[in-house]
């Protein structure tokens, strides 16, 4: 690697590099002026955030740094400003809660920084082996922040159990990588895709693309993989929950568009089954799993796990179009998912705390009436009802899907959401038309404008919505 | 090759017999005695085969690290390994059954090797001639280059883990007593003495 080189890929890596050094240097500033920092941390590290996602934003520059194994594109730049975003608000949330969630130690703020820090190596993974650290670089950070409660039972748990299956999970994830590797003796994604297109695929590349697949379908949450799901969201602390619904999501999902469209796009006949099936298992589980909750955290995990096969089956298609989809119904997911779940952590009594059943928000309409109209926009987003945002996340991704004559999956898609509105729209009668059994505490200001915005997207997103389909097509030309 | 051979005979002949001392001696601390032996006899066979940063690394991983942990387990933590051991020959069968897969393993791929000895030549990345580069050097000249992405993510991947740990586990005792030098200093007979009027048959 000559110095030219090397600069450039500094240069092209400097968002991650700002976030890892100033990692290492938050880590210093907490340890040696102790907890009392932790409020100081907290800023300094959304301040890093925010320095990267606008270096991502506003420096010019694309291509592959570190010798192919780190890659700038459209796609990569797009989802990295999306998984950011998504920490930035999942931190400034978490503020008002740490006291009462017992996070109020500096090394939270520290951990947060460092999961975004595998997020975005994760995103612009190029390579089998930067896949896995950046995989591995997150989850790790994610294990320690499920149990970062840790003198509660049901955290604890939490943090075992996603401890426990993600190593499974890596596991069968390297045990694919292996075989990947062994049988095209190479680990970069774009020579794995050479060596497919020039030679008849091996039997036991396929076994190695179908471990790697299941190692990013356990990130993302989408049947059979998803049993962590409904346990660690409840367990949790509630603005750890947040955390993982919005950031780890976008990441794993990046990563899993980027190695199918990259690395396997010309065995495309052979992943499109795994992906169709995985898809349609996690929105007919998704729809009919949720209807029996009455815990809103588990039902949020449901409700994400349908999330993750509506936008599998614009993946499915495997066109420009249908990666374009995927792109914008992350978008969508994530901001309709912090906006809920900044109302799910406005769900404080003012006597008993925290609660988190679906009946306490019964005649919240009466009660707290901006937060009602706020929910009722974002589950009747959720449940994809026009002219809201989620209509357009779903249609994008169906429309993909017809194209590519995929037909029986569409119809299976928009049937689903049919039941899945059922759970949503339970939701808002409960809001309107039952009876209040109590109020809850004031409102914090920072949950209030992360609802406040949410709710503001999805219903103006018919009016301002162009730009950010734009994005989402340039971002999905990167790789067709 | 006459000395290289006595040493290479030399050193697997103790590996393997203080290997079966391992799990033959009674005594658990002999047992991880034996243990660091057949690291060193390992380490030793790395070196004669020209791979001495595997056996460096042996030594003080291996022997250094994680034996020594063993052994401190071993003594600290009163375990009856008697009793643990009464029920060993109930699994010899299981233990039979994993040796012959290991056995097969073992000669499918030396047997690969003899049939095809071509295969060998079909790495993509093959180790350096260790008369020209050692192996050491070799290492270091991919692992700070070509892999320097990937060494600083696992140096990253360590932190976490680090970091996780302590907070996991670590907590702050209030009511411990320690050792405050200048307070000690600082002390007067104003502050450490004091007189009390006992009043008579009552006590302090």
């Amino acid at each position: 690697m000559t110095a030219e080189i090397l600069s450039l890929s500094l240069q092209l890596s400097m968002p991650e590099i700002i976030l890892a050094v100033g990692a290492l240097a938050l880590l210093m500033i907490g340890v040696f002026s102790g907890d009392k920092s932790t409020s100081t941390v907290t800023g300094l590290a959304v301040a890093l955030l925010l320095v990267a996602g606008l270096w991502l934003i506003f420096m010019p520059g694309e291509g592959e740094a570190y010798g192919g194994a780190f890659m700038l594109d459209p796609f990569a730049r797009f989802m990295k400003v999306l998984a950011l975003i998504g920490s930035i608000v999942a931190m400034v949330m978490s503020v008002g809660r740490a006291q009462s969630d017992q996070l109020d130690r500096f090394e939270f703020p520290v951990l947060l920084v460092l999961s975004t820090l595998g997020m975005m190596l994760l995103i612009s993974a190029n390579d089998l082996i930067a896949l896995y650290l950046g995989l591995e670089l997150m989850s790790l950070a994610l294990y320690v922040i499920a149990a970062f409660n840790r003198d509660s039972i049901r955290s604890t748990e939490a943090g075992l159990k996603y401890f426990v299956l993600g190593a499974l999970s890596s596991g069968m994830m390297l045990y694919g990588m292996s075989l990947v590797y062994g049988f095209t003796g190479n680990t970069g994604f774009d020579e794995i895709a050479g060596i497919l297109s020039s030679e008849p695929r091996h039997m036991g590349l396929i076994f190695g693309m179908v471990f790697v697949l299941a190692g990013a379908c356990f990130k993302i949450s989408a049947v059979p993989f998803h049993m962590w799901t409904p346990d660690v969201y409840e367990g949790a602390p509630t603005p750890v929950t947040a955390f993982f619904a919005a950031g780890p999501k976008v990441a794993a999902m990046a990563i899993l568009v980027r190695i199918v469209s990259e690395a396997f796009l010309p065995i495309l006949a052979d992943w499109r089954q795994i992906i169709v099936f995985v898809s349609i298992a996690s929105m007919l589980l998704g729809s009919f799993a949720a209807i029996g909750q009455r815990n809103i955290k588990r039902l949020m995990a449901y409700s994400s796990i349908g999330h993750m096969g509506y936008a599998l089956v614009g993946l499915a298609a495997g066109t420009e179009t249908g990666v374009s989809g995927v792109v914008l119904y992350m978008t969508i997911y994530m901001i309709m998912t912090l906006g809920t779940f900044a109302c799910i952590m406005a769900m404080r009594r003012k006597e008993g705390g925290n609660v988190e059943n679906v009946d306490d928000l019964a005649g919240l309409s009466s009660t707290k009436p901006f937060m009602a109209i706020v929910l009722t926009a974002l589950m009747f987003s959720m449940a994809g009802i026009p002219p809201l945002a989620g209509f357009f996340a779903k249609y994008f991704v169906f429309v993909a899907a017809i194209e590519a004559k995929l037909y029986a999956l569409a119809v299976i898609g928009v049937l689903s959401s049919v039941v899945g509105a059922y759970y949503y729209l339970r939701i808002v009668k409960l809001m309107w038309f039952d009876e209040a059994q109590g109020e809850f505490a004031r409102i914090s200001g920072e949950l209030r404008l992360v609802f406040g915005l949410s709710g503001l997207f999805v219903t103006a997103y018919v009016l301002f919505g162009g730009p950010i389909g734009t994005a989402a097509n340039a971002a999905a030309k990167s790789f067709f | 090759m006459g000395l290289q051979a006595i040493f290479f005979y030399l050193f697997a002949f103790v590996a393997v017999a203080s290997a079966f001392m391992v799990i033959s001696a009674k005594n658990p601390v002999h047992s991880v005695l034996f243990l660091i032996l057949v690291f060193f006899n390992a380490a030793g066979l790395f070196l004669l085969t020209g791979a001495e940063f595997l056996a460096m690394i042996l030594l003080v991983v291996y022997i250094g690290a994680v034996a020594v942990l063993f052994l401190f387990v071993v003594m600290m933590l009163d375990i009856d390994f008697a009793e643990l051991r009464s029920g060993v020959l109930q699994y010899a069968p299981v233990g039979i059954l994993i040796g012959l897969i290991v056995a097969a393993e073992l000669i499918v791929v030396i047997g690969g090797s003899v049939l095809t000895p071509d295969a060998a030549r079909s790495i993509t990345m093959p180790i350096p001639n260790p008369a020209e580069r050692t192996n050491t050097a070799a290492l270091g000249d991919v692992l700070y280059t070509n892999y320097v992405y990937f060494f600083q993510i696992a140096g990253l991947v360590l932190l976490v883990a680090m970091i996780g740990a302590i907070v996991l586990t670590l907590r702050h005792r209030e009511n411990i007593k320690r050792q405050d030098i200048s307070k000690q200093v600082a002390r007067t007979p104003a502050t450490a003495v004091e007189v009390v009027k006992v009043k008579p048959g009552q006590g302090v």
